[in-house]
């Protein structure tokens, strides 16, 4: 590090020391204070229309597939990346890939979920489980696998579900890419996937 | 930098906007539909106010013990591997990213929206020094294409009719002549990005969260620009004020409940990403903390809870001021109520009319979800810029006037019998006259027939004017 960076360092840290200031202490969020639902199912599935997502109840990995092939656009999918394969087999195989620009042609993007949330119909997906973090961020379309007994209320219950992170990526994905910037009109699909399929397994 | 900015008139910057009176009112009715979506959003949380409380009582504690988290946020992301760079004000900040595009001949950068590079000024500095820049978030590429600066912190196009970006479309990606369908539009600036996207070789993003006990950072976004712009080059700099900071991981949930409830109405953003770390030992991952008069604002106990601020931009879809007059009238980085509060304590010459472009309504206040209490630091700047004497000579005067007649019994009952009796025989046309402005949408009241003091005397028994202790309490 270069030594204009290292003095501004102790500047900073020795004007922020020179003001003491008394700090109240850290709040620790009483559980029996927020949001829990009786049908957390139903909730998050309701959450997750809301917000431009699909739902789908499945039993079975060969549901998903079959679920999808109902879809023109993954009818018509050449390029699909899964790391879902008993649902999806994938046409690339993303071992081989070295350079995560070459998925910027990928159709579909098949991951699975660690849990949802049914207050906002987030979605986390923990980055070890993605070969390539951009799978999920430039697929046409994506679909994501998670389990009806991986429903959490809120937020609170989903950080402490994390618990400490390890190093590296994780994203909470709640619905569709998607962009009100041109008078406030909804427009799905912006940058990233333009829909969301998430299927529910027991 | 500072030293030279020109003095804020906000009343003269905002005429133009506000005598557009269909697009006054069109601004004002699409920021309404964005309040009244966060209405909603915070009326089916039962939990709403705990949790503004909550969120209020952490970001106090951060900012008291910044020194502290500052230090243990930078030890952990630094054993993460990250790189973290500090810089005391804008220049720096941009000299610190400039020096790191340099050392990996980088001439072409993707950028996610980030308040404080808009702050720092960071696009120009860098297109100065031939640098390609590509806003990507959509309404600060339409305003990037436009040559304009976004007019709000989360909707930076909100300003701008959908034919306007249709023309910018058509000047800059060859849309069709006239084409004003938002989902055309927004399919032709996803093509044309794309490809921005795949060639761009830094990815630069803003930090809404930054995590103490952990070294990691959170990024939210709808459209999924940020991780579309970081995912695929090798180098990621994530630019900060320093008072982004949470102390502990499990503090984002409060955050993120309120953070996009309060912005736009949703239960939160598409994407809300974590990052702990480079992406993998061949990448790096910069990050910029940066002061720039954060730590002078700490310093003031009267306006310190200004820094508890998260950029939700609540404050200015319910302010009545900014909804009809937009948000470049306030000719400031951040507009709106929290940008009147923060303005002046960067410049205070510059930005001096930006206190007083308030009606102390406190609907700020009200729906802030870290509970600054904005309208009371509104006025208290206004104490501030008097003293300061940075107030019009005119306003000056009618304060000290007014001050003498309330403190003069006698000439505020003759000022008083005066004003009663005038009303009562002025014609209409002489108050009512073209230079008259305040009275241009108004009518005055009627007069009383009597004063408080003459009713007082009047419906009071005798003997009885001072009232008795017993009454009192």
């Amino acid at each position: 590090m270069s030594e204009t960076h290292s003095s501004s360092r102790q500047i900073i840290l020795d004007r922020l020391k020179g003001c003491v200031v008394d700090a109240p202490e850290l709040p620790t969020i009483d559980p029996a204070r927020v949001i829990q639902f009786e049908d957390r199912l139903q909730q998050f599935q309701d959450t997750l229309a809301s917000v431009g997502g699909e739902a789908h109840l499945v039993n079975t990995p060969s549901e998903i597939r079959e679920k999808l092939q109902t879809i023109e656009v993954f009818q018509s999918a050449r390029r699909i990346a899964s790391t879902v394969p008993d649902a999806v087999t994938p046409t690339v195989d993303l071992a081989t890939i070295d350079d995560p620009h070459a998925l910027s042609t990928l159709d579909w993007t098949i991951v699975r979920g660690e849990f949802g949330v049914a207050e906002n119909g987030a979605i986390w997906i923990d980055g070890k489980t993605l070969p390539h973090r951009v799978m999920i961020f430039i697929a046409q379309y994506l679909a994501i696998v998670i389990s009806r007994s991986d429903l959490l209320n809120n937020m609170h219950e989903a950080y402490a579900r994390i618990g400490t992170p390890d190093p590296g990526f994780g994203v909470f994905v709640s619905g569709p890419s998607k962009t009100a910037d041109i008078e406030q009109s909804l427009v799905l699909g912006a940058h990233g996937c333009r829909k969301l399929q998430v299927f529910l397994l027991p | 930098m500072t030293s030279t900015l020109p003095i804020v008139d906000h009343p003269s910057a905002a005429r133009e906007f506000v005598t557009n009176e269909p697009r006054s009112h069109w601004h004002d009715d699409s920021l309404w539909f964005v309040r009244s979506k966060r209405d909603k959003q915070a009326q089916s949380i039962p939990e709403w106010e705990y949790l503004r409380e909550q969120a209020s009582t952490i970001k106090n504690h951060t900012i008291a013990k910044l020194p502290e988290y500052l230090q243990q946020f930078e030890a952990n992301a630094t054993r993460l591997g990250a790189v973290v760079h500090w810089a005391a004000d804008a220049e720096e900040h941009n000299r610190i990213v400039l020096d790191l595009l340099r050392r990996n001949d980088t001439l072409r950068i993707v950028k996610s929206k980030s308040m404080l590079t808009e702050e720092c000024g960071l696009n120009e500095y860098l297109i100065d020094n031939g640098i390609e820049v590509v806003d990507t978030d959509l309404g600060e590429r339409i305003v990037q294409l436009r040559g304009e600066t976004p007019s709000h912190i989360v909707l930076p196009a909100i300003h701008i009719k959908k034919e306007e970006v249709g023309d910018t479309f058509h000047k800059y990606l060859g849309t069709r002549a006239g084409e004003s369908d938002p989902q055309v539009l927004t399919e032709a600036a996803r093509g044309h990005l794309r490809g921005k996207f795949l060639s761009g070789e830094v990815g630069i993003t803003g930090v809404n969260f930054a995590i103490a006990d952990t070294g990691g950072l959170v990024v939210c976004t709808n459209e999924g620009n940020a991780d579309l712009g970081v995912s695929l080059p090798r180098i990621h700099i994530a630019c900060m004020g320093i008072e982004k900071l949470v102390p502990r991981f499990q503090d984002l949930s409060v955050f993120t409940r309120l953070l996009a409830r309060s912005a736009t109405g949703q239960p939160i953003t598409s994407y809300t990403s974590h990052f702990h770390g480079p992406r993998d030992e061949n990448s790096e991952l910069h990050i910029v903390l940066v002061d720039n008069g954060r730590s002078k604002i700490r310093d003031s106990k009267t306006f310190r809870e200004s820094l508890n601020c998260i950029r939700c931009g609540a404050c200015m879809n319910t302010c009545p001021v900014y909804r009809r007059s937009g948000g470049h009238s306030y000719r400031a980085t951040v507009p709106g109520p929290i940008g009147s509060v923060l303005g002046p304590a960067k410049n205070a010459k510059a930005h001096k009319s930006l206190p007083f472009a308030c009606s102390l309504c406190g609907s700020c206040t009200d729906v802030c979800p870290v509970k600054i209490p904005l309208h009371h630091q509104l006025l208290a700047w206004r104490k501030v810029l008097v003293g300061k004497r940075l107030v019009a000579w005119n306003k000056r005067m009618a304060m000290k006037a007014a001050s003498f007649l309330f403190c003069n019994p006698t000439l505020f009952a003759a000022a008083g019998y005066l004003g009663r009796v005038s009303l009562k025989v002025l014609p209409k046309s002489l108050t009512h006259n073209p230079f008259n402005t305040w009275a241009k949408d108004r009518d005055l009241p009627e007069p009383p027939k009597e004063s408080f003091h003459e009713w007082y005397a009047k419906n009071r028994p005798s003997g009885s004017e001072t009232i008795s202790k017993e009454e009192r309490s």
